[in-house]
């Protein structure tokens, strides 16, 4: 089944800067209410205003293997990325899986990202696919990161 | 078990009253649904008569002075009949409701509402220093309304833990035994026939006897017995029963209270507003007897309608031979998740005292993404906690996937699911 992309299998059985690091502005916890999914989330951001830098995302994931792979890309992408640049690659990932089937997701843009295609015909597995991305975008507002400056790439 | 399993034939003929389960899913591929413990799928004969009850009678019923009125009612009330016979109690002791779980916080509310002005029966007074006794193994909807009643009334809740086997430890091999919770303190014991998640059969009669000595009501979720076991509440000693129509082949938006006469009589209203009063003035209100003091507003009827004539189609295809022919898919259905090392059962091994709701858990796989495997091969699982979070916290599982079964299913369906079961390790690349 086209869902279950080899990256996906492989971030999920390894996901990429897993296990939760010091320092950190702030710390997240979101879960699944449907299945009981849960990811603690904590952000490190150096820097202000448009030159804000994503020093480091750690994570402690339990989950099934689209929220795990897609909280392993989040932070693989991400990390030592300006928030402008982490807000696009963001939006890039949420436009491509919530538009059943129709956005194919830009490589250049999301990165192993673009494994994750075919969730978005996958209505129930969207929010799998979300719940890092969500406590990631979350987290950022509670360490009080402004996360409107514009991306300057 | 003495009643038979369905033959091939009557298979194909029960089979035909749901067409639903003759559609294809994901490209073509036969559906086999094993998710009727979420919600099972509706008997064509009972669309007919909800359809036909909306198109030749439909109408208020309990009011107006006409002939539709007359029958609307007679149809509504003829269904209560059904209903109280179908679990073996009297016409006026069935109350409708939208659905169980309505049904439940109807009784939760009786305990704490003081709006009606009538003085409290003792049974229903709740307060600091009393108990309600719930079970570990509910599902949610028998399990909120009793935390929020401890909340609301100072009241404590307790419960009944679960074996690592997944039944209920009634002896108090990991924590305190059903005598030492049950006392004069407990005012209320809820708790279900049927665990959804573990399919394990409770033993009703004595749970309920034990709560009887002790004069606590007793409450009794029955939506996962309702569709597969005979259900007799003066045989059970229950005070109280709940169900939901659409888990047995009917609408959805109509459940069933059915409670003890007396205790009924004793209880405050829950809804209130028009249908449930005896009579109205500007300063105060005095309420019809049960079952309408429960049913305010215009009642569901067409779905009430429509349940009455499932549980007909339950009551001629027998209770009896439904139980035979789901013990043996159940056994099937076990038999073969055991013949694979990689998956574990969370619930009793053994078709012993439990039915077909069978939840299991594969090693190094999420149960969401061996939902989404079988889903592929157009097997329908239901896939999580199963609205019985803490049961799953306390069998050390975050999730499981859940295959249901129901009078519908097929040996060569439980085949077909155990056959989908086995892309799930070549897939994810786990021992196999």
């Amino acid at each position: 089944m086209d869902l279950y992309q080899e990256l996906i299998l492989e971030h999920s059985k390894r996901p990429l800067h897993a296990g939760l690091r010091e320092p950190f502005g702030a710390e997240v916890h979101h879960v699944n209410p449907t299945c009981g999914d849960e990811v603690t989330l904590r952000v490190h951001v150096e820097g202000s205003g448009a030159d804000a830098v994503v020093k480091d995302i750690s994570y402690d994931a339990l989950g099934c293997s689209i929220s795990t792979a897609s909280t392993s890309v989040l932070a693989d992408e991400v990390i030592g990325h300006t928030v402008a640049e982490a807000m696009t690659t963001h939006e890039a990932m949420r436009s491509m899986l919530t538009s059943k089937g129709a956005d194919p997701g830009d490589e250049d843009v999301i990165g192993d990202g673009v494994a994750f295609a075919g969730v978005s015909k996958y209505p129930a597995r969207v929010k799998c696919a979300l719940l890092g991305w969500m406590a990631f975008t979350d987290a950022l507002h509670q360490a009080g990161i402004d996360t409107t400056s514009k991306d300057k790439s | 078990m003495s009643a038979t399993t369905f033959s091939d034939g009557e298979l194909a003929r029960i089979r035909a009253g749901f067409p639903i389960l003759s559609r294809t899913v994901r490209d073509g591929k036969p559906l086999v649904y094993l998710d009727s413990g979420a919600t099972s799928q509706r008997y064509a004969g009972a669309l007919d008569v909800e359809r036909a009850f909306s198109e030749q009678v439909n109408s208020a019923v309990h009011r107006g002075a006409h002939q539709l009125s007359e029958e609307a009612t007679d149809a509504y009330e003829g269904a209560r009949a059904k209903a109280a016979r179908f679990v073996g109690g009297a016409d006026e002791e069935v109350v409708f409701t939208k659905n169980a779980t309505e049904s439940l916080n109807l009784v939760a509310y009786a305990f704490s509402n003081s709006v009606a002005g009538q003085p409290k029966d003792p049974r229903l007074d709740l307060g600091e220093g009393d108990e309600i006794l719930i079970t570990e193994m509910e599902h949610h909807a028998n399990l909120v309304p009793w935390q929020e009643l401890a909340r609301r009334t100072g009241a404590t809740l307790r419960w009944v833990g679960v074996t690592d086997e997944g039944r209920l430890d009634v002896d108090g091999v990991h924590g305190p035994a059903l005598g030492e919770l049950l006392t004069e303190r407990t005012k209320v014991f809820a708790f279900t026939h049927v665990s959804n998640v573990l399919g394990t059969v409770n033993p009703v009669r004595e749970l309920a006897a034990a709560a009887r000595a002790v004069g606590a009501v007793t409450v009794l979720d029955a939506c996962q017995s309702a569709p597969h076991l005979a259900l007799d509440v003066t045989d059970l000693g229950v005070d109280f029963a709940a169900f939901s129509g659409h888990k047995m082949f009917g609408p959805t938006g109509v459940g069933v209270l059915w409670g003890r006469n007396e205790l009924l009589h004793a209880m405050p209203p829950f809804i209130t507003g028009g249908s449930m009063i005896e009579t109205v003035r500007m300063e105060a209100t005095t309420y019809a007897p049960p079952p309408q003091r429960f049913e305010a507003g215009s009642p569901n009827s067409a779905q009430a309608v429509g349940l009455g004539a499932a549980i007909d189609y339950l009551d001629e295809l027998g209770l009896d031979r439904i139980a035979a022919h789901e013990h043996a898919l159940t056994e099937r259905l076990l038999a073969g998740l055991a013949q694979r090392p990689w998956v574990r059962i969370v619930g009793p091994a053994e078709a012993v005292d439990r039915v077909g709701a069978v939840a299991f858990d594969v090693q190094g796989v999420h149960a969401h993404d061996v939902g989404q495997v079988l889903d592929d091969q157009g097997v329908a699982v239901r896939v999580g906690h199963h609205c019985a979070w803490p049961l799953h916290r306390r069998m050390g599982v975050t999730a499981t996937t859940r295959a249901t079964l129901a009078a519908y299913n097929t040996p060569a369906e439980v085949d077909t699911m155990l056959d989908a079961l086995d892309r799930v390790p070549e897939i994810f690349g786990v021992a196999s």
